[in-house]
């Protein structure tokens, strides 16, 4: 699915949260959007997501302005303990986007229970999301947002509140589900390493008020991306520079 | 708010399997909202210290009123015995009951269970559409928290203009009395329904239907037994109360008052000590089901 933002604006009010996006993410793109804390990238997610309207400009999918929830969408919010359903087995957690499908119940657990197992949680389908570790909950969250296939996957820092070793072997799986899937992907993140080691473009937003988008970078880096190699390539090390300053330069401290 | 932290806390070793009752101790009721009986008060030391109170009190009473020796003030084994008399020293294959319990009881629990049916299933049905929209909640507040505020009974004699003296009468002053608890509770608990979760709900694209399953009145669960829980007692006050009225020839508080106008006071004191007991067993009762509702890993506020 082909994203577009022309000209988007957004404001709370009187407090202009976003101004002047111009975005276009061609189809099965893992974009991910940096930038400080506040300037508008869950808004703009949200925006995306059809969960609000946009004060200025468009938000198209596949060429259909954006009115409500777009279909084929699916999102990844950053607390994962809130937004799983507590009341909920795991595997009817994962299930519940599978309802307005119209499939039985035993073809909705089967297809929760295969989704459970890519992710790596296979077992854990009966237990209850707050039995579960943050990492694992977090698997629930990306399992029960694949389980329809979106065509476009919205992330919001997924990763953020989760220690390292966790949160490197999620980047992994997003990776792996990215290759196979083909799905395209807005990933939010603050952290300029995890960007530019997930991503095949970087945009960098500006601290709000009026929020820009102030770098718009393309990610290539040879061969396939792996924790240890990746992050020590030269190319790696160049391009989280360069964000970096972008990120640093936008907030207002000396760039040289 | 709490939830978050409280579950980033939870058990990082995921492959112990956890056993049911820490479902049961993971559930903390609402602070606003009365609570139910916690973990602690199960703990068997505690149910010893309690029922030795109990007999405690028992005995200090039959001493007291043995050395009074007072009609009106007979001691709880006269009491005990009296109850034994009119209502369970019936057959066996009527479980003891006789057919003056049968007489008795049963109209009034009959009464009851109409008046509180309708009260919770009216009283959650519009606290759901009261605390989804934030209009029907601005406009409607000032109404419930009046409707709250009035003294269920002052309502009976309303009641008995309007409807007259009988069973309609007395099922609506229980239906009206209880169903402001429920009411108010439930679009309390709807309206605090996490807004992430409601995002959630949109993105996931559920139905209004799936949205009340799945999302809106489990997440206001323990605010709408918070409400439930007073409304019983309230439908057990207004049973009595609308029993003791003339036009009435069964149920409780009938006994009530034919005993007193025949200056039984042994049955009178025998009546209310089987209405504490039946609002106990109600109690009781309610509190099971809120346990197997809620008590599985239900950790929202
Ligand atoms: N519902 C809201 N009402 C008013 N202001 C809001 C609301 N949500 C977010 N904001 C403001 O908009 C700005 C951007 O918020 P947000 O999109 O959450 O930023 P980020 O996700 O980049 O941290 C912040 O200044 C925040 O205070
Ligand atoms: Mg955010």
């Amino acid at each position: 699915m082909t994203l577009r933002l022309d000209a988007l604006g957004q404001r709370y009010g009187d407090h202009l949260v976003l101004h002047g996006i111009d975005l276009t993410v061609p189809d099965g793109q893992l974009l991910c959007v940096v930038g400080p804390s506040g300037c508008g990238k869950s808004t703009l997610l949200r925006t995306v997501a059809g969960l609000q309207p946009a004060s200025e400009g468009t938000v198209t999918v596949d060429g259909t302005p954006v009115t409500g929830v777009p279909d084929q969408l699916a999102v990844v919010f950053q607390d994962y303990g809130r937004s799983l359903f507590p009341w909920l087995t795991v595997r009817d957690n994962v299930a519940l986007p599978l309802r307005r499908r119209g499939l039985a119940r035993a073809e909705r657990r089967a297809e929760a229970e295969r989704i459970l197992e890519r992710v790596g949680l296979d077992g854990a389908g009966c237990r209850h999301p707050w039995q579960l570790s943050g990492g694992m909950q977090q698997r629930v969250a990306i399992a029960r947002a694949l389980v329809c296939r979106p065509s476009l996957l919205l992330m919001d820092e997924p990763f953020g509140s989760l220690d390292a070793q966790t949160r490197e072997d999620l980047e992994d799986l997003l990776l792996e589900v990215h290759r196979t899937d083909g799905a395209t992907i807005v990933f939010v993140t603050h952290d300029i390493d995890e960007s530019v080691y997930v991503g095949d473009r970087v945009v960098v937003l500006s601290p709000g008020p009026g929020s820009r988008v102030v770098l718009d970078l393309p990610v290539q880096l040879p061969g396939k991306r792996d924790q240890i190699g990746t992050r020590g390539l030269p190319e790696f090390v160049e391009l989280r520079a360069e964000v970096g300053r972008a990120v640093r330069g936008a907030q207002g401290y000396p760039t040289g | 708010m709490s939830e978050g932290q409280k579950d980033s806390r939870a058990p990082d070793d995921a492959r112990t399997p956890t056993p049911a009752r820490s479902a049961l101790s993971s559930h903390r009721p609402d602070r606003s909202a009365p609570s139910a009986t916690s973990a602690r008060d199960a703990h068997p030391s505690h149910l010893l210290l309690r029922l030795l109170v109990l007999l405690l009190a028992l005995a200090a009473w039959q001493l007291a009123a043995d050395a009074h020796g007072s009609v009106y003030f007979p001691p709880p084994s006269r009491i005990a015995h009296r109850a034994y008399e009119l209502w369970f020293s019936g057959p066996v294959r009527h479980l003891f009951l006789t057919s003056a319990a049968f007489e008795d009881v049963l109209p009034s629990l009959g009464r009851m269970a109409a008046g509180f049916g309708i009260a919770a299933l009216g009283g959650i049905a519009a606290g759901v559409v009261v605390g989804r929209s934030r209009w029907a909640y601005a406009v409607c507040n000032p109404v419930l928290q009046f409707a709250r505020a009035v003294p269920p009974p002052a309502l009976v004699p309303v009641l008995v203009v309007v409807l007259d003296f009988g069973t309609p009468m007395q099922i609506t002053s229980i239906a009206f009395s209880a169903v402001w608890p429920v009411l108010i509770n439930t679009a309390e608990g709807v309206r605090n329904t996490d807004p992430l979760r409601i995002d959630v709900a949109a993105v996931l694209r559920l139905g209004p239907l799936e949205r009340l399953r799945f999302l809106l009145l489990p997440s206001a669960l323990p605010r709408i037994f918070a409400g439930l829980r007073l409304s019983l007692s309230l439908s057990l006050i207004l049973m009595v109360f609308s029993e003791l009225l003339p036009g009435t020839a069964d149920g409780i508080g009938f006994t009530l008052t034919d005993a007193q106008s025949r200056s039984d006071l042994l049955t009178v004191w025998a009546a209310l000590l089987l209405l504490g007991v039946l609002g106990h067993l109600l109690n009781t009762a309610l509190l099971a089901v809120e346990r197997r509702l809620i008590g599985r890993g239900r950790t929202t506020p």
